[in-house]
């Protein structure tokens, strides 16, 4: 029991015993016994309100002695400018980390998706891979036969051109099943949603909802929208709805202009695959369980429809085996793999919290002993161990509670700025990041939490202390202990320091070199046009006939080196891949592929103009046509994996996944498809005059600067088609997306470098400054005795630089351990490269000497005589 | 009973130097604070109970008195309050404040 409660609890009698004594003295004074009881009681008045009033003079008094400890302690931060800054900003830092990490954790893992009943929608996964994608009779089988989901929803994502007043614009897509928003239980914000009833077959619903944000930019809030024709790739559809503001779909970062019926596929796609069995095109499949069903019975459920599948379609169907993942970041590889890396990051975000902590109390421990004559002061003169204590605290609250605040303030900032950041122009991408109640709450806890945890560690001085020896013998050192806690958290420190400085200087040079790195294609001097002719309403044959003019046109610009068309180049975004088979195989289904190849529909004069080197044989000519037989250019990579040899491979025959007999006519280097860090893929080249598209990718060789050919390209392609969407930028730039994750990684690994940086000179600082304040009198006492200027500053420095020696040899032997798992984002990422090397111990020199030059200079101004006198 | 002529309203915060000042002669227990403070300014001064014991609480946890059990003259159990050196110290604080305040509204009211 506190005194406090002890006092109030004896209370009551304290009343009593008070109100019989006023009865006695009023029955001396003469009264009756009942008017001397009564008179008592009137006197005393209202019993329950004294008892309140006590009880409040408690809370009340602890609030002034609050203020008095706070504007105390603030008195004494300002007296000490650079500890305070120090200390404040390490720790706005360390929480702003954690704040930061765990609103992205609370956003991506904790609330993903704003739906309704969210936490019992699914999304299906097949096979080993964990594919989403689905075939469409393949989905209408599932979603007819399963008894376990309440409707299952199909849905893709495309780009389409939309056209409402004249000028089409690309606009971003989710192609949606019918039952697509009744699934979702989302209502509209204006007008109706098409449903399944609206689905009587291919093309039977020209009907588009649109975003809210979409109506809101383009269509300036207007509600008479609801009714009105807009062309979808030249096709007239009816505006019937705009879908709720806070409904993006259910992908966590994509969010979709418009939804369209995906019995408008042919429409919208420009092909008709509504109908195929085999093509997996139908991207994800969602659907709210039932209330009564486990996620293991939906999983039984679906595998008996997938194995009746896979027994009645064995050519089209195989691994028809299911896992229920969460929707939100659309793969649970994904999800799983971002889980891992925000635990990693919360994990390395606390450590980088306590590691704050331990320097902040190495720090305060030797303030606390600067200051071990004023405490024992204080406590000489009578003021209690308890409120000498809790001075100290408060004073470490106090600093955590500003650093909170700071470093909240710039979390909550970044947070913002993140959201409103569309990292790939081209798409629809966000990011919505926001700090919610549940942020504020943790940076709160860990405010409090780290100002209690760095200013307990010099408690123990405090309550150990005899005020009577300090004050007669001043401050004395505990003693070298030989290896402290403290010591081996700092040593983690600037191992951990270390490690990230490593990771970052190899992560910088790879992105370095990716700029100029060899991936099978020469993207300098090379501008990119991106149209899609399908979307400015081009069909059939008309679709080649403008390629053709497109070429011709742009290849007779002055300084234009070569032009060549590809359906989509390389590292553009995902790849298209198609199985290829040994001339043998007869049986044509997917497991009986040779191999999964990249591939690329190509015009003859693509490979000069992409500057792929072609090792042997023959490029295309535009006499390898529907007529010609059917041809291919492979790379190395397809020669040894379908051939077995790279020597032998022009001349040989393959089978396409439709069975067609095609013969290899040549062999080029090969490259980076899908990602710069990815192994060598197969990939063929294909003649477009034989394998039609509508994508069209236009790479323009010049030596021309590049905003001043972009100009050329639009009035050249406008003169031929005003209508015709396009994009132009230099090859450089639309890798971005293929740089992204790497620069992600480096920008991350940079900043968080820098972090353990100013942790380990914090860190080193502290240590030598406390081992300082503890050896003043034995260093005092050596200068007296002669010792020179490198005597002094050896015994005062050489403990926290050998711990910086030691940590920074083991921080760079994880380093080169952790580059493996960085090789997988970052080109070419490899630590053994003396330019690293170099990096990172110079890196964590400059740490040493400026972690140490306050303390070497304070240990060379120690004035022995001064320090005797004091004595 | 009541004689309502002579009393005068207790001034805000003066309760706690006068609490002080009677515990300087001894520790004393509630009641006899409270008699002790009327007894010496001639009936002047009355405490009023319902701010006699915030007070008491007030000092207790300032730490400038102290709370320890005895046996009062009766042979009862009491709990008496006593002054410790930080409340002794406070006093000396506190009267000389007190002095400073009188004089200077003596000034005000009557001058010279």
């Amino acid at each position: 029991m506190t005194p406090r409660q002890r006092l109030l609890d004896d209370l009551d009698e304290d009343i009593r015993d008070h109100i019989t004594r006023e009865t006695e003295d009023n029955i001396a004074r003469g009264m009756s016994p009942e008017d001397a009881r009564s008179a008592a009681l009137r006197a005393f008045g209202n019993v329950l309100r004294v008892k309140e009033d006590t009880r409040a003079v408690w809370i009340s008094v602890w609030l002034e002695q609050l203020g008095q400890d706070v504007r105390l302690a603030l008195r004494l931060l300002r007296k000490t400018p650079g500890f305070t800054i120090a200390a404040v900003m390490t720790l706005a830092l360390a929480i702003g980390a954690n704040a930061l990490v765990f609103a992205i954790f609370n956003v991506f893992v904790v609330h993903p998706l704003d739906l309704p009943q969210a936490q019992s929608l699914y999304t299906l996964e097949r096979g080993k891979d964990k594919s989403t994608s689905q075939s469409y009779p393949d989905y209408l089988d599932l979603r007819d036969r399963n008894r376990s989901f309440d409707g299952l929803a199909a849905f893709s994502v495309t780009a389409v051109g939309l056209d409402a007043a004249g000028q089409p614009a690309r606009a971003w897509a989710d192609v949606v099943s019918g039952n697509y928003f009744d699934v979702l239980e989302i209502r509209p914000f204006l007008g109706r949603f098409f449903h399944a009833s609206d689905e009587r077959g291919p093309n039977s619903s020209p009907y588009i909802v649109l975003s809210y944000a979409y109506w809101h930019t383009r269509f300036d809030d207007d509600r008479g929208v609801v009714g009105r024709t807009v062309q979808v790739n030249k096709h007239p559809f009816t505006v019937v709805g705009v879908a709720p503001p806070g409904f993006n779909g259910t992908l966590m970062f994509f969010h979709p202009d418009c939804f369209l019926p995906i019995v408008n596929e042919a429409q919208v796609d420009g092909e008709n695959n509504l109908n195929a069995r085999s093509n997996h095109w139908i991207t994800w499949v969602v659907g709210h369980l039932k209330p009564d069903v486990t996620s293991s019975q939906a999983v039984a459920d679906l595998n008996a429809i997938g194995a009746d599948l896979e027994k009645r379609f064995p050519k089209d169907d195989g691994q028809m085996t299911f896992t229920l993942a969460r929707p939100a970041l659309g793969l649970s590889k994904i999800s799983q793999a971002v889980q891992a890396f925000l635990g990693g990051l919360m994990l390395l975000a606390a450590l980088i919290l306590v590691a704050a902590c331990a320097n902040l109390g190495s720090l305060f421990a030797a303030r606390a002993a600067f200051r071990s004559r004023e405490m024992a002061m204080r406590l000489a003169l009578g003021a209690g161990r308890m409120r000498v204590l809790r001075q100290l605290l408060t004073e470490s609250v106090v600093i955590a509670l500003i650093g909170g605040a700071i470093g909240l303030w710039g979390s909550v900032e970044l947070l913002r700025w993140l959201s409103t950041w569309r990292p790939f122009p081209a798409v629809p991408v966000q990011v919505p990041l926001k700090a919610d109640a549940n942020v504020y709450l943790m940076a709160l806890l860990l405010s409090v939490g780290s100002g209690v945890l760095f200013g307990a560690v010099p408690v123990k001085h405090v309550l150990r202390a005899d005020p009577y020896e300090i004050l007669k013998r001043g401050p004395r050192g505990t003693g070298e202990r030989r290896l402290t806690f403290r010591d081996l958290l700092l040593v983690v420190q600037i191992a951990i320091c270390a490690l990230l400085v490593t990771s970052s200087l190899v992560a910088v040079r790879g992105l370095m070199r990716s700029l100029h790195g060899d991936f099978g294609f020469e993207p300098q001097h090379a501008v990119l046009v991106e149209t899609d002719l399908h979307m400015a309403g081009y069909r059939g044959e008309a679709v080649a006939a403008m390629q053709k003019r497109m070429i011709d046109a742009i290849a007779a610009l002055p300084g234009v080196a070569a032009v060549g068309l590809a359906d989509a180049p390389p590292l553009s975004g995902p790849t298209g891949a198609s199985a290829v088979f040994t001339e043998q195989t007869t049986d044509l289904r997917p497991a009986n592929a040779v191999a999964e190849v990249v591939t690329f529909k190509v015009t003859p004069e693509y490979l000069r103009a992409a500057g792929t080197a072609l090792l042997s044989g023959r490029t295309f000519s535009w006499h390898d046509d529907s007529n010609a037989p059917r041809v291919a250019v492979v790379n190395r990579e397809f020669a040894r994996k379908v051939f077995g040899s790279a020597a032998d491979a022009i001349g040989r025959w393959y089978k396409a996944s439709d069975g067609a007999r095609t013969q290899v006519v040549g062999m080029t280097e090969d490259g980076k498809y899908g990602t710069l860090t990815e192994n060598p893929q197969p990939a063929m080249f294909l003649p477009i005059a034989q394998s039609p598209s509508a994508q069209t990718y236009l790479v323009v060789r010049s030596d021309r600067e590049p905003g001043q050919l972009a100009s050329a390209l639009r009035s050249t392609l406008s003169e031929l088609d005003r209508g015709l969407p396009s994009s132009i930028q230099t090859w450089s730039d639309a890798m971005g997306a293929a740089r992204f994750a790497a620069r992600m990684a480096t920008i991350a690994l940079g900043v968080l470098g820098v972090m353990a940086a100013m942790l380990a000179i914090t860190g080193i600082f502290g240590t030598a400054a406390y081992s300082l304040s503890q050896r003043r009198r034995d260093l005092g006492i050596r200068m007296a005795l002669g010792a020179q200027r490198q005597d002094v500053l050896q015994a005062a420095l050489s403990r926290p630089l050998t711990l910086l020696a030691f940590g920074s040899g083991a921080g760079l032997l994880l380093g080169l351990l952790a580059t493996r798992v960085l090789a997988v984002i970052v080109y070419q990422a490899t630590p053994r490269d003396p330019l690293v090397m170099a990096g990172v111990v110079l890196a964590m020199c400059a740490l040493g000497v400026l972690a140490t030059w306050i303390p070497a200079q304070r240990a060379l101004a120690i004035d022995p005589t001064s320090l005797m006198r004091d004595a | 009973m009541r004689e309502p002529k002579r009393h005068v309203e207790l001034l805000q915060g003066t309760l706690d130097l006068l609490i002080l000042r009677t515990l300087l002669l001894g520790p004393a227990h509630g009641h006899a604070v409270a008699k002790a403070i009327q007894c010496n300014s001639d009936d002047v001064l009355r405490v009023e109970e319902g701010s006699l014991y915030p007070a008491l609480h007030r000092l207790i946890k300032r730490g400038w008195i102290s709370v320890g059990h005895g046996t009062s003259e009766n042979n009862r159990r009491a709990k008496f309050y006593a002054l410790t050196a930080k409340g002794r110290r406070q006093l000396v604080v506190e009267t000389s404040k007190w002095d400073t305040l009188a004089a200077a509204i003596a000034r005000i009211l009557r001058p010279a």
